[in-house]
């Protein structure tokens, strides 16, 4: 039972992990129709800033807020400079965009900051907590309650403000919502900002725990983008349980069948999933204009 | 320009390229850096089937790539195969495995099929790094030599390997040109292209969307397989890097990059990443930095890729 | 031998010439070729071993070279990958043209380039792990580090010495680690250690805890292994900790830099390690023939890049010294002869041991190399 508990505490806080990071493809994907490959970039660069204004003697807080507004510069950016000169290219193309993007940044953080390997103190200590012979760590519990607070605040914004509803208009029809007054360039540019700041926020939660370096932004970017597909592109909810649902299999199948497949477990499960629901399991399906 | 000058256009082209680079190579290094974008564009050509023709995207397609160079490595260990026979053994089994899964795979779309795809790459990829005794996992296996060097040495002939390898990678490169030119105007190939414009309208006038998209995957799947295979034998080392989810999208990068929807921008694709990291090195730490610049900035000035938007430009001028 | 001197005075008379005219020495550049791992998943041991050898070959320069000429060396960045570390490996022999190279960040890359040096016949010394580099002996291959079997043999030596024989092992699934698993598998029958728990985890994964959970629980567990580096191997200490299993924790080799008591923080405490000297520089006994060694290469590295020292620097560090003292006796330009140097270097104190090499021992170090260390109280100490 308490092995059970310990894996149940594992999948939870990665999956927790890979939730925050599948919200910021949503809400890019939602705006603009991009998957942004650059996602992993925004979560090391909210870790990374995070660590530097730190070592350079500003406060925890105050640094990880400054952290968190500079990534979501940096994401501002990367929308006026390369995704809207770029609008109406075709899907492929927009994911070397943003698979350049990605090189790029990780590139330019190699030279500002450097390549070692990196951290900071937890929020509120390192001493676990034991529940039911199984122990969880306080920065587990800020990982998990920051990823159900953000996707809160999203569902909030999406279905009960005016500026969240302009976004789902966008997504859905740019040049209908156009026509009805919605500045879609604002709506983009929001929704950069927006995406870039989760990004940071997700890697200023988890850098207590899991480090951060230069490169950590690939494999995170990775498994947030199939966490987002298998709960289905553009859905917070499917974000929230693709994540929670890849870090239950990881710890699952690691705890119980074999470590060395765990990943392996992941892929095939969301294949399984995608051949019996082919939009993701919140995903709606796409209906095609002639 | 009608599509059967494109295709002699296209083949003089690179019969071209092929003969004259080398009489400007300083240095044998210089062969092998051809000889790699020779494989490379192989892949590549692949690519332009399924992404350019057909309009699916994979980011797996380094799986194949993967399969090819195992299956040249391990045939003649396990199976007692000439190392030849290994790229063949690479071509049936990835070919098969496409077809396998092909079906259920690409009914997925868009974004979907990516993840799925890139789901079925990460599979094989973890397949070879984790079965170590079968594979050498992540250190990688010494591969055996085809013996075509030491063939061409007993009748009096002494060449360099990446000299031998850049003509043998050329020829097949061609071969694979002229087996995707041909296709482009057959009746597979209009079928693949009436589906990338529009799948439904596609099947309204009795097009097996299906079968056709299959076909494209199992085609661009053996491409890679045989291209794996090809740098299993010329390196005679063999690691599951090549299998990475990186080189699948490093593949991807360079079907888009040439222009996807022309089989010379494979060869062009193929080039720009294949020799710009080198040209980079002068600039050190700012290497990845320029290659992301790069890749941006083609994209965003040149949508459909570099061979298309240049005669595209050409045309316009010449008017 | 003829050449050579031949060679000598075609550069002295250049020289001279030169110093007439120009009245700066203009001199025949060494050509020394490198391509390491600087990017990528295994930029934590590439990083430290390009930024030591920039700095001790600006350090030669500036003093002068090697008998009076300068080293020019050629830098590639590999990132780790096999295929990439082959074509700068046939660029440096084929384009550049260099004399001798010391490369390779890991076995992957090293043993995807061995061919390319054994063809052309240039000197190759590597700084990866595992022993297949140099067993069987290559006529061009050296190496500079530990073999990760050594590693396994230090840390069941000591295990034997405390009476622990039943273990459990948590590896990375990248080359190192995995490599490490195997040896320290295939050792454990030969050292009266059983091997009741197996489990992997990825190079990048954020949390061990299942893995470590299930091995905490086998019965009768005495100690457990962990044979990753870097980012991995403090997630693991930590995870370790917060689990609270009552067994002590050995990690490899490759965690031997100040950054893992810094990442694992509290939970670095009671780790052991087998590490190089270069980790205790300061405490060595003041009479050890390593310490006036390892303290002058930690301090300048330290002071040139203001990042701790790891012994992956130290690797590099030992072989441009070995390469450097070889092309002293061999003369720049004959490769064949400074192999045979190097393959002579008996003697020599570097950061990871006293090396004697041979024809038949192409890392020439052995068990003694190695200390065992424990962390406590934040800080490294000798356990022996």
């Amino acid at each position: 039972m308490s092995e059970f508990l310990q894996f149940l505490f594992s999948g939870v806080t990665v999956g927790a992990v890979y939730a925050l990071v599948a919200l910021g493809f949503t809400i890019i994907y939602n705006a603009s129709d991009v998957v942004n490959f650059a996602q992993g970039e925004f979560v090391m660069l909210g870790g990374m800033s995070t660590v530097f204004l730190y070592e350079a003697g500003i406060p925890l807080f105050p640094a990880a807020v400054l952290a968190i507004i500079l990534t979501s510069i940096v994401g501002v950016a990367l929308n006026k400079l390369a995704i809207e000169p770029a609008r109406g290219a075709s899907v492929v193309s927009l994911i070397i965009i943003t698979i350049g993007a990605s090189i790029f940044l990780r590139g330019m953080a190699q030279i500002v900051f450097d390549k070692q390997i990196h951290r900071f103190p937890a929020f509120s200590g390192e001493q676990p907590f034991v529940v039911g012979g199984a122990t969880i760590l306080p920065q587990s519990l800020w990982i998990i309650f920051g990823a159900l607070a953000i996707f809160g605040a999203l569902y909030f914004f999406f279905t009960k403000t005016l500026t969240g509803k302009a976004v789902l208009a966008t997504a859905n029809n740019r040049d209908a919502a156009k026509l009805m007054g919605i500045n879609t360039n604002f709506i983009m540019t929001l929704s950069f900002a927006m995406s870039a700041g989760i990004g940071a926020i997700a890697g200023v939660l988890v850098t207590p725990m899991t480090l951060t370096s230069y490169d950590v932004g690939i494999a995170l970017a990775l498994k947030g983008f199939a966490a987002a597909m298998l709960g289905g592109m553009g859905r917070p909810l499917g974000a929230l349980v693709g994540g929670l649902a890849i870090g239950m299999i990881e710890a699952m199948t690691a705890g119980y069948i074999s470590s060395e497949y765990k990943d392996a477990a992941t892929f095939i499960v969301i294949l399984a999933v995608l051949f019996i629901m082919p939009n993701g399991i919140f995903g709606r399906s796409a209906i095609d204009r002639v | 320009m009608n599509s059967i000058s494109t295709k002699y256009a296209t083949l003089i082209a690179m019969v071209a390229v092929i003969v004259i680079a080398p009489m400007f190579f300083p240095s044998s290094f210089y062969y092998r850096i051809g000889a790699l974008i020779f494989i490379n564009g192989l892949a590549v050509m692949g690519l332009v089937v399924l992404i350019g023709y057909a309009g699916q995207v994979s980011l797996g397609h380094a799986g194949f790539v993967g399969i090819g160079a195992y299956a040249a490595a391990l045939g003649p260990i396990y199976l007692g195969l000439p190392p030849v026979l290994g790229i063949v053994l690479g071509a049936l089994i990835s070919g098969s495995l496409a077809w396998l899964i092909g079906r259920p795979i690409l009914r997925l779309r868009g974004h979907y099929l990516a993840v799925a795809t890139l789901g079925v790459g990460i599979l094989i990829y973890m397949v070879l790094n984790n079965e170590a005794q079968l594979t050498g996992g992540p250190d990688g296996m010494p591969v055996q030599a085809i013996g075509l060097k030491e063939f061409l040495k007993s009748i009096g002939y002494s060449v360099k390997g990446s000299v031998m390898w850049y003509w043998l990678a050329a020829i097949v490169l061609l071969v694979g040109a002229v087996i995707g030119l041909n296709l482009h105007d057959s009746p597979t190939g209009r079928a693949l292209r009436s589906l990338h414009d529009s799948e439904i309208a596609a099947r309204t006038v009795g097009i097996d969307v299906a079968r056709y998209k299959l076909r494209a995957f199992v085609i661009s799947a053996v491409y890679a397989s045989v291209a794996g295979s090809q740098l299993a034998l010329m390196n005679k080392f063999i690691s599951p890097d090549v299998a990475s989810f990186l080189h699948s999208v490093e593949l991807v990068t360079m079907t888009v990059l040439g222009g996807a929807s022309v089989i010379f921008g494979a060869l062009v694709g193929a080039t720009i990443l294949t020799a710009l990291p080198q040209v980079l090195t002068m600039f050190e730490d700012f290497e990845h930095v320029l290659l992301g610049l790069i890749m941006m900035l083609v994209m965003i000035f040149m949508r459909a890729g570099l061979v298309p938007s240049l005669i595209k430009l050409i045309r316009r001028l010449t008017k | 031998m003829k050449l050579k001197v031949h060679m000598k005075t075609a550069t002295l008379a250049l020289a001279t010439t030169a110093l007439a005219v120009l009245a700066s020495p203009v001199l025949a550049e060494i050509k020394i070729g490198s391509t390491l791992a600087q990017t990528g998943p295994a930029s934590f041991l590439g990083d430290p071993e390009a930024k030591t050898l920039r700095m001790l070959v600006d350090d030669l320069n500036a003093n002068g070279g090697i008998n009076g000429e300068q080293i020019k060396l050629i830098m590639y960045d590999d990132g780790a990958d096999p295929n990439k570390a082959r074509t700068f490996a046939t660029r440096m022999v084929e384009d550049d043209e260099v004399v001798a190279v010391i490369a390779g960040s890991t076995t992957g890359a090293t043993m995807a380039m061995i061919p390319v040096f054994e063809d052309a016949g240039v000197p190759f010394i590597s700084l990866a792990g595992a022993a297949v580099i140099i067993d069987p002996v290559k006529k061009w291959v050296f190496k500079t580090p530990h073999t990760d079997t050594m590693a396994c043999g230090k840390i069941y030596a000591d295990m034997n010495k405390r009476g622990i024989s039943k273990v459990g092992i948590i590896s990375s699934s990248g080359g190192f680690g995995k490599s490490m698993r195997a040896q320290c598998m295939g050792l454990a029958d030969a050292s009266g250690i059983e091997i009741v728990a197996d489990e992997v985890y990825g190079p990048k994964d954020a949390d061990m805890t299942p893995q470590l959970t299930k091995i905490g629980n086998t019965a009768g567990i005495q100690a457990v292994i962990d044979t990753g580096f870097g980012q991995s191997a403090a997630i693991v200490a930590r995870n370790f900790s917060q689990l609270q299993i009552d067994v002590p924790l050995y990690e490899s080799h490759g965690v031997a830099s100040k950054s893992f008591i810094d990442l694992a923080g509290d939970a670095a405490n009671g780790v052991r390690l087998p590490a190089s000297a270069l980790l205790v520089a300061e405490i060595l006994a003041d009479d050890d023939p390593q310490k006036s060694v390892v303290v002058s290469y930690r301090d300048a590295y330290e002071a040139a890049t203001g990042e701790p020292v790891s012994t992956f620097g130290g690797h590099a560090a030992d072989a441009f010294n070995m390469m450097v003292a070889a092309i002293e006796r061999a003369g720049p330009t004959d490769s064949a002869a400074i192999r045979d140097e190097i393959e002579k270097t008996t003697g020599f104190i570097g950061t990871g041991g006293e090396v004697n090499m041979g024809p038949n021992d192409h890392l020439g170090l052995d068990l003694s190399a190695f200390r065992m260390l424990e962390i406590k109280d934040g800080t490294w100490s000798i356990f022996e």
